[in-house]
């Protein structure tokens, strides 16, 4: 009896096996006939190629390894980049699509509409190319607030030169824990005593101070380089000194975000539109204002109704980061699975290893989002 | 009984083993490669995705180029037939995989012959159909008139999982150079960014630079520098292990290069089985039986002659006329005075 009911799951079981022994071992046999080894060794060599834009200290004299983990890293900054931006992006045009005026409404609709429907990769390929074309040469560059130059070459801002940053960042972090507790303490306090704490004010000021004390008592020092115009040739120039976002970084990020907030101002309206209009009538007449009604009633439900969606959204979000490979961003699919894959001709280990890669990214985004989803959640007891 | 049965089986099984084996290195001696292209009728074809000179497609999908005539000389030679070839566009990055997972039989895209390509990655090299090396193309007006007048801060746009890319850096790398690599994996992307002013100068094969500029909104002012900095062998590869199919494409293209170095041409090719000098009758397959030896008919090589042409008609044709290399530099014979030196077909 217990035995027939395992039977089709055991031949599932057997089946799937066999499936990929097959592959596994026609890709062995096929391997070995052209003479192909397979091993993850190549990761240890010298890479013998740069990258444009790197956020750790990388040139051809560092590993295959080193290489993969600058392109994970820039996958890591454009989605998260996208990410905020989609998302602030999304609630103001999801929001707007609310609004009783209707130009707003309108308007919200129609940027909407358009960049949902145009496929991402065109989309991408515009704003690259419009941006090269429409961006001045580093010589004809107006400086915004005299030191910021957006360029055809990047966009070049000054950089902060430290010294004992690592004191100033466990400044930061000490000022985030601290407001933690102030938080938890000022719900106890509102709970028991029914006072209520400025705990905005609190955690600004703690914000301010604790790394002002840094800079006073912890030797944390900090000087600002701004970048400086140079000459390359009789007519070419760029910028020296400063921080350097290239363009292909802009324009992917803008491109992502723009599209990604689409879907999200979706999940937005119809998070919103899902809380049933009595709760706003319940909560204006025992008295709240309309802002409170918006905080305390209306966003904590729909925030039930608009994560799950978004959470996929996050998703692709960071898979389509993986189009940068047609406008030159060195992102995990540019360096890793294009220029190293074609410098060593480790077709399968690469892949497999980038596949890897993007599963744990998509795994780590959707462990977090379901976290904030359960905690959110009605808490049923 | 039982144990008489057992016996038994285990006889035939390993009959059966044997058997199979025996066919097996027979069929192999065959090609399989070879067997497979006379069955399906055309020759798969790997190229570029638009290079004009060494593999290009017009309007009417018609492709033509010194690497897609390696491709017809093969198709000359197996099927009798050089309008045989199904031509598959292939990226830089594409092109490896698409030859060893078995998508075209002949990968005739401006390749680099290296070592770590011919030994490691299951590619074999069988000749070099353009002797190339890299280069640099810069606006005329920057001043720039040599690669040592690059600074520091230089941006360069390049095609994406090439040699250029490394070869770039050992270049910048020697003269203390630092610089900005933008890489592309379309070449009409790297073209396009070049001429936005993304980057300060544009690297590939010499010749790639002579093709891509007439792509430029103002080739004009635009102009290639005279140093080279690589040696860039380009030839026709394939997939390890098939010697047979290796030695039918190799001798295919030394075919065509030894047809110009004993002057016979497509129009001159029948008259030649006439010749005085045996090394032409046999280059015609008026003599010897060469063609046994690749799995072929004697014919071979005249067709390849008469329906692709010897290699310098080749040349005129798609890159001298097209005014993008007029002058053939090293991919000149070695009897006048350039690089052109083939094995002989005897």
């Amino acid at each position: 009896m217990n035995f027939k009911k395992i039977l089709p799951q055991l031949l599932t079981l057997v089946v799937v096996i066999l499936v990929f022994g097959f592959f596994s071992y026609n890709a062995q046999v096929n391997m070995e006939n052209r003479g192909i080894t397979f091993g993850y060794g190549f990761l240890s060599q010298e890479s013998s190629f740069d990258v444009q834009f790197s956020l750790i200290e990388y040139d051809g004299s560092h590993s295959y390894f080193r290489a993969y983990l600058v392109g994970l890293l820039n996958t890591i900054l454009v989605s998260v980049i996208g990410i905020i931006f989609a998302t602030i992006i999304g609630v103001v045009v999801g929001i707007a699509r609310l609004s009783s005026n209707y130009l707003i409404e309108r308007t919200a609709a129609i940027y909407v509409e358009f960049f949902r429907n145009i496929p991402l990769l065109l989309q991408i390929f515009f704003w690259y190319f419009a941006a090269l074309r429409a961006l001045p040469l580093p010589e004809k560059a107006e400086p915004m607030f005299g030191v910021f130059f957006l360029t055809i070459k990047g966009f070049f801002i000054p950089a902060f030169i430290w010294n004992n940053l690592d004191i100033f960042i466990y400044s930061v972090i000490a000022a985030i824990i601290a407001i933690f507790f102030v938080r938890a303490y000022a719900k106890k306090k509102q709970e028991n005593q029914g006072t209520q704490t400025p705990v905005l004010l609190i955690s600004i000021g703690l914000l301010i101070i604790l790394p002002l004390l840094s800079f006073l008592l912890g030797g944390v020092d900090a000087s600002i380089e701004i970048p400086v115009i140079e000459q390359l040739s009789k007519t070419s120039f760029t910028f020296k000194g400063g921080l350097k976002l290239p363009p292909e970084l802009i324009s992917l990020a803008l491109a992502l975000s723009l599209y990604t907030a689409t879907f999200i101002a979706e999940c937005v309206r119809a998070g919103v539109q899902g809380v049933s209009k009595g709760q706003k009538e319940a909560a204006a007449s025992i008295g709240l204002t309309p802002n409170q009604v918006l905080k305390l009633v209306v966003m904590p439900q729909a925030l039930r109704i608009i994560i799950p969606p978004t959470t996929n959204q996050y998703l692709n979000l960071t898979k389509n980061s993986s189009l940068a490979a047609a406008i030159a961003y060195p992102d995990l699919v540019l360096v890793f699975a294009g220029t190293a894959l074609m410098q060593t001709g480790r077709a399968i280990e690469i892949v497999s290893i980038t596949m890897l890669t993007y599963l744990t990214l998509s795994i780590t985004i959707s462990i977090f989002m379901n976290w904030y989803n359960k905690k959110i959640a009605i808490k049923e007891k | 009984m039982f144990k008489l049965v057992k016996r038994l089986t285990s006889v035939v099984a390993m009959f059966a083993v044997l058997f199979t084996f025996t066919t097996e290195t027979m069929a192999a001696k065959k090609s399989k490669t070879l067997k497979n292209t006379q069955k399906k009728g055309f020759v798969r074809c790997g190229v570029s995705q638009g290079l004009p000179g060494f593999s290009n497609a017009d309007a009417a999908g018609n492709w033509t180029g010194v690497d897609v005539d390696v491709c017809r000389a093969v198709a000359a030679a197996v099927l009798g037939d050089a309008s045989k070839v199904k031509f598959t566009p292939l990226s830089a990055k594409e092109r490896f995989t698409a030859l060893t997972s078995n998508e075209i039989d002949i990968l005739s895209r401006n390749t680099t012959w290296t070592l770590s390509r011919d030994a490691d990655i299951g590619l074999t090299f069988v000749g070099v159909n353009f002797y190339d090396g890299q280069g640099f193309m810069v606006r005329k007006n920057s001043g720039i008139s040599s690669v040592n007048d690059f600074k520091a801060g230089v941006s360069a746009c390049t095609n994406l999982g090439t040699t250029t890319e490394l070869n770039m850096r050992d270049f910048f790398n020697s003269k203390g150079i630092k610089y900005e690599p933008v890489t592309f994996e379309k070449a009409d992307e790297v073209v396009a960014a070049y001429d936005a002013g993304r980057c300060d100068t544009y690297t590939t094969d010499k010749s790639g630079l002579a093709a891509q500029r007439i792509k430029l909104s103002n080739p004009d002012d635009h102009m290639v520098l005279p140093e080279t900095i690589s040696k860039e062998p380009l030839g026709p590869v394939v997939r390890q292990g098939d010697s047979v199919w290796e030695d039918i494409v190799r001798w295919s293209l030394n075919t065509m290069i030894e047809a110009e170095e004993y002057g016979v041409t497509s129009s001159n090719a029948d008259m030649m089985k006439t010749s005085d000098n045996p090394a032409v009758k046999r280059l015609v397959g008026a003599e010897g039986e060469l063609g046994a030896a690749l799995g072929l008919d004697n014919e071979w090589s005249l067709r390849i002659i008469k329906q692709v042409g010897n290699y310098g008609e080749s040349y005129k044709r798609n890159i001298a006329d097209t005014g993008i290399l007029p002058d053939r530099g090293p991919n000149e014979l070695w009897t006048k005075g350039g690089i052109l030196y083939v094995p002989p077909a005897r």
